[in-house]
């Protein structure tokens, strides 16, 4: 008999518990998401760092400590498999002050602790030639090779695609309104959209597992925002090769330089704990984003001039009470899994979470889990016409001469590419479309420009191949219509 | 010859022009009619470049000396070029230049038919500018619809056929946002501000009036500094800004309204000439050129508003047809050739100026701007005792200033300057 499980939240950890879990054939998954498309909580807006499992105290932070050098561990071999991109260029934490060494000898400690191979402290010749361009403030720092970077919501669309071709069923824009228990046990999710019956239902939810638990009557943890705020830089800007942190203090891992898996140099977060209530409160503020400009220039004094910025950005993180994550199976609701509090280093250690939760399954559940003979491991990258060479290319545009045609200019991005990104979206079950559902796809929109040339167009895609009026997409699912009507809308007296 | 790529097929020409926009056509219009063989790119479906959703009036007044549309300016240019036989390829997007030698130029390019190589013996970039963003002036905020640039607006609009919202808020009021907050208007959209950084409005007098015209407010000395909404913008925080362009705190005030349009001034399109060493004047963006237009690499020629942002078409077209005569020159005798290049540098109260270097050989245009509105002033290149009487400058409007090539031929240098007399 086949046992259902509602896995609730496409976040990182959701489509990764998703991933594993479609590998056994007596489960029939269920992948819960109130958002139009997947990734666009917690996961959209981070670092985007494999980090090297160094920073978690294994005494404060256990789970979070042995989860994250094993998750590092199964990115390399993710990536590969799901064609993620990455860069593994590891990380210097930097010191700038005599006494910042005894901080990296505690984390060196740490580090050997927690099982992180190759760590050392590096001065003089050795690090300037690791990373040119950093301060010549810099007196030393720990060199941790095995940081790398991925691009986190390409990362969640290409776990949930290959989960949905080995059998997951998704629900977007499905919102959990009340958990079903009875004696004990959970029956089910109760969602806009119906009931949804499970023998298991795995919390993922993000910033929401504490309401999500609440609705199983489990109320010993709160979710907390803390927001994090980041500037991104046209990608003529000369960046880091390295991944560049200070040395951390006790509230925070500091302000990060990095050039990240595009080829943008990106500096970012600050923290700024927000109240409970602001769990949607993603707006940049003055403030804050010249605190990272401040911070980002110890690391890497030749910040560009601020014309040379494309985009500034917030993200939240879900901080627990306590500090470290949450997964275990509820003693009091059997079948009902916490994956809660999964802040940093939450998307490096999602592969690890995601095999725990599977343990989780089978050891406290007692659900003996089959795998299949026939689970694909593989998943292919979208075609991203800039990244073929021309001879490529020119056989593909052979065969479906929309590839030949470039819409995002910025960053060559074809037609061909925004259609096979639409088809994508449509195998996972995107029913709103919008323009960063293409975008996190594509990169389409996000190059020196920012889309003011190619918005349209792709507005005009979306709407050819959804069947809707232009004016009905969104940027970013409802709420977010692109226009308001057609051109005369207004003066007919029938606006929208 | 070498193949860059083997497998992709190679074409060959006297020039390649980038770019179908007005600047863009005039060139390969002046090259054909020269005998030079010419093939012309544009990436978009149709040739005109910005041209065909700039559906108002005010174009053409002095290169055809009538006033059209936009769009019936572009048709003019398409119609002389179908007739001319100039051979142009729509949907053909540059990937790349190269620069090989003096008479070897090498443009990839890519297209629903393909991508092809094209070789040539001169380049005549003119593909345009593109807006400054919300992100590049500093807003912060919520990051919702309903924030679009002036541009992309007006392709919503008059491409598309969308009306982006209905109450709008205005940042900049250069000409492109004074026409879209017109544009607005007419569709029965409520234009709420328009947002001036600058104590003086930024564009053409004749589309200020624009604002007295429909009602609508315009806060000089203001800027917008952050957006709020969830999903669609619902307010913009706008603060005022003393001489030296800093908030003043305090007065601060919030204004509703669902779309915030930015208007914020252009810059030249030339990341591809930078990367093959294009210099480029800091205070243009665009690149330094002599009087054909040539750039700082052989052969490489600009027009339009990749060489400096205009005000008019008119001169963008006669740009064009510019550097197609020095294309030209530049294949017939094996480069741009003068015994001595006479440097023109900006004076007092002078922003910019191109060409930035000149032959003394020949009659040129200098193109400037001034850096502050004044009054009864005058323009003056005192190397050559140039005296200009002007009862009104301003830096939204470009001043063309005809030279001879006999009253600049013994010079050295040229300053260019606008004083009170």
């Amino acid at each position: 008999m086949k046992r259902k499980v509602a896995v609730i939240g496409a976040g990182i950890s959701g489509a990764s518990i998703a991933r594993v879990l479609s590998k056994y054939g007596n489960l029939e998954v269920h992948l819960i998401e109130r958002a139009p498309d997947v990734g666009w909580g917690v996961s959209k807006a981070n670092t985007a760092l494999i980090h090297g499992g160094y920073d978690d105290d294994p005494d404060k932070y256990p789970t979070r400590a042995r989860l994250c050098i094993r998750g590092n561990r199964l990115w390399h071999r993710w990536v590969k498999e799901l064609q993620i991109a990455h860069v593994w260029n590891g990380a210097l934490i930097v010191a700038t002050r005599e006494e910042d060494f005894d901080e990296l000898e505690k984390l060196l400690e740490r580090g050997r602790r927690n099982g992180v191979p190759e760590m050392r402290i590096v001065e003089g010749d050795e690090l300037f030639h690791l990373e040119p361009g950093l301060t010549r403030e810099a007196l030393g720092a720990l060199w941790v090779p095995i940081v790398g970077q991925i691009a986190p919501i390409p990362a969640v669309i290409a776990l949930v695609e290959n989960a949905v071709a080995n059998g997951v069923k998704t629900h977007l824009e499905t919102e959990v309104r009340g958990i079903k228990v009875e004696n004990g046990e959970v029956k089910g999710v109760e969602t806009n959209n119906g009931f949804i019956e499970a023998d298991v239902v795995i919390n993922a939810a993000g910033l929401y597992a504490d309401e999500i638990a609440r609705m199983a009557g489990i109320d010993y943890f709160e979710i907390r925002p803390r927001k994090g705020e980041y500037w991104i830089f046209d990608d003529d800007v000369p960046g880091p090769r390295r991944v560049l942190f200070p040395t951390p203090t006790p509230i925070s891992k500091g302000i990060v330089v990095t050039t990240e898996v595009s080829g943008h140099l990106m500096i970012g977060p600050n923290a700024q704990d927000l109240p409970p209530e602001e769990k949607d409160n993603l707006a940049t503020t003055k403030e804050g984003l010249e605190g990272v400009w401040e911070g980002a220039k110890k690391l890497w004094p030749q910040l560009p001039p601020r014309s040379k910025v494309i985009r500034t950005f917030a993200g939240l993180r879900p901080e627990p009470t306590g500090g470290d994550f949450i997964i275990k199976a509820e003693e009091g609701v059997w079948g009902f899994i916490n994956v809660a509090g999964i802040r940093s280093p939450g998307l490096t250690s999602a592969p690890a979470i995601a095999y725990e939760v599977a343990e989780i399954i089978q050891r406290d559940l007692g659900i003996k889990l089959v795998e299949k003979s026939n689970w694909n491991p593989y998943r292919r990258e979208i075609t991203h016409f800039f990244m073929l060479p021309p001879e490529k290319a020119n056989e593909l545009v052979k065969r479906n001469p929309t590839y030949g045609k470039i819409v995002c200019r910025c960053n060559s991005v074809s037609e061909g590419d925004i259609l096979e990104a639409i088809e994508r979206m449509k195998f996972i079950g995107v029913k709103t479309p919008s323009v960063d559902s293409v975008k996190f796809r594509t990169k389409a929109t996000t190059g020196t420009c920012q889309g003011s040339f190619c918005r349209p167009r792709i507005v005009q895609l979306l709407a050819r191949e959804y069947g809707v009026e232009p004016w009905k997409v969104t940027l970013k699912g409802r709420g977010s219509e692109i226009g308001i009507g057609d051109v005369k809308a207004l003066l007919r007296g029938d606006e929208a | 010859m070498m193949k860059p790529f083997p497998e992709v097929p190679m074409l060959s020409y006297d020039v390649v022009v980038i770019g179908g926009g007005p600047a863009g056509m005039a060139s390969a219009i002046k090259a054909k009619e020269l005998g030079l063989k010419v093939l012309l790119l544009d990436e978009n479906d149709y040739l005109g470049g910005i041209l065909p959703q700039c559906i108002h009036p005010g174009f053409g007044i002095h290169y055809f000396r009538e006033e059209l549309t936009g769009p019936e300016f572009a048709a003019r240019l398409a119609k002389r070029l179908v007739e001319l036989g100039v051979e142009y390829r729509t949907s053909a997007r540059v990937l790349e230049i190269r620069n090989y030698s003096d008479l070897e130029k090498f443009v990839l390019f890519t297209s629903p038919s393909g991508i092809y190589g094209v070789w040539a013996k001169a380049v005549i970039y003119a593909a345009g500018a593109r807006e400054r963003h919300a992100f590049e002036i500093g807003i912060v905020g919520d990051r919702v619809s309903g924030i679009y640039t002036a541009g992309e607006a007006q392709t919503l609009m008059d491409i598309y056929g969308v009306l982006p919202g209905k109450e709008i808020v205005i940042v900049g009021s250069g000409d492109v946002g004074l026409i879209m907050a017109r544009r607005f208007a007419l569709e029965g959209a409520k234009v709420k501000a328009v947002i001036e950084l600058m104590p003086y409005p930024g564009g053409l007098a004749r589309n200020v009036m624009i604002l007295r015209d429909f009602n609508i407010p315009l806060y000089l000395s203001h800027k917008v500094v952050e957006v709020r909404g969830k999903g669609r913008v619902e307010r913009v925080k706008v603060v005022r800004v003393d001489e030296n362009l800093k908030e003043i705190p305090g007065s601060e005030f919030w204004i509703e309204a669902d779309t915030l349009v930015i208007s914020a001034g252009l810059v030249p399109a030339v990341k591809k000439l930078k990367k093959i060493g294009v210099e480029i004047d800091p205070a243009t963006a665009g690149p330094v050129v002599n009087d054909r237009l040539e750039t700082s690499v052989p052969g490489i020629f600009v027009a339009g508003n990749s060489l400096v942002i205009n005000d008019l078409v008119d001169y963008v077209a006669e740009q064009g047809e510019l550097a197609a005569e020095g294309a030209k020159e530049f294949i017939e005798n094996g480069g741009i050739e003068s015994r001595k290049w006479i440097k023109v540098e900006t004076g007092e109260n002078v922003r910019l100026v191109v060409p930035h270097y000149l032959s003394g050989e020949r009659d040129v245009h200098l193109y400037l701007r001034v850096s502050k509105p004044m009054e009864d002033v005058e323009l003056r290149i005192p190397e050559i005792g140039k005296r200009l009487k002007l009862p009104v400058v301003k830096p939204a409007e470009m001043i063309r200033l005809k030279l001879k090539a006999e009253e600049i031929r013994n010079a050295e240098k040229l300053t260019v300057e606008v004083v009170r007399p």
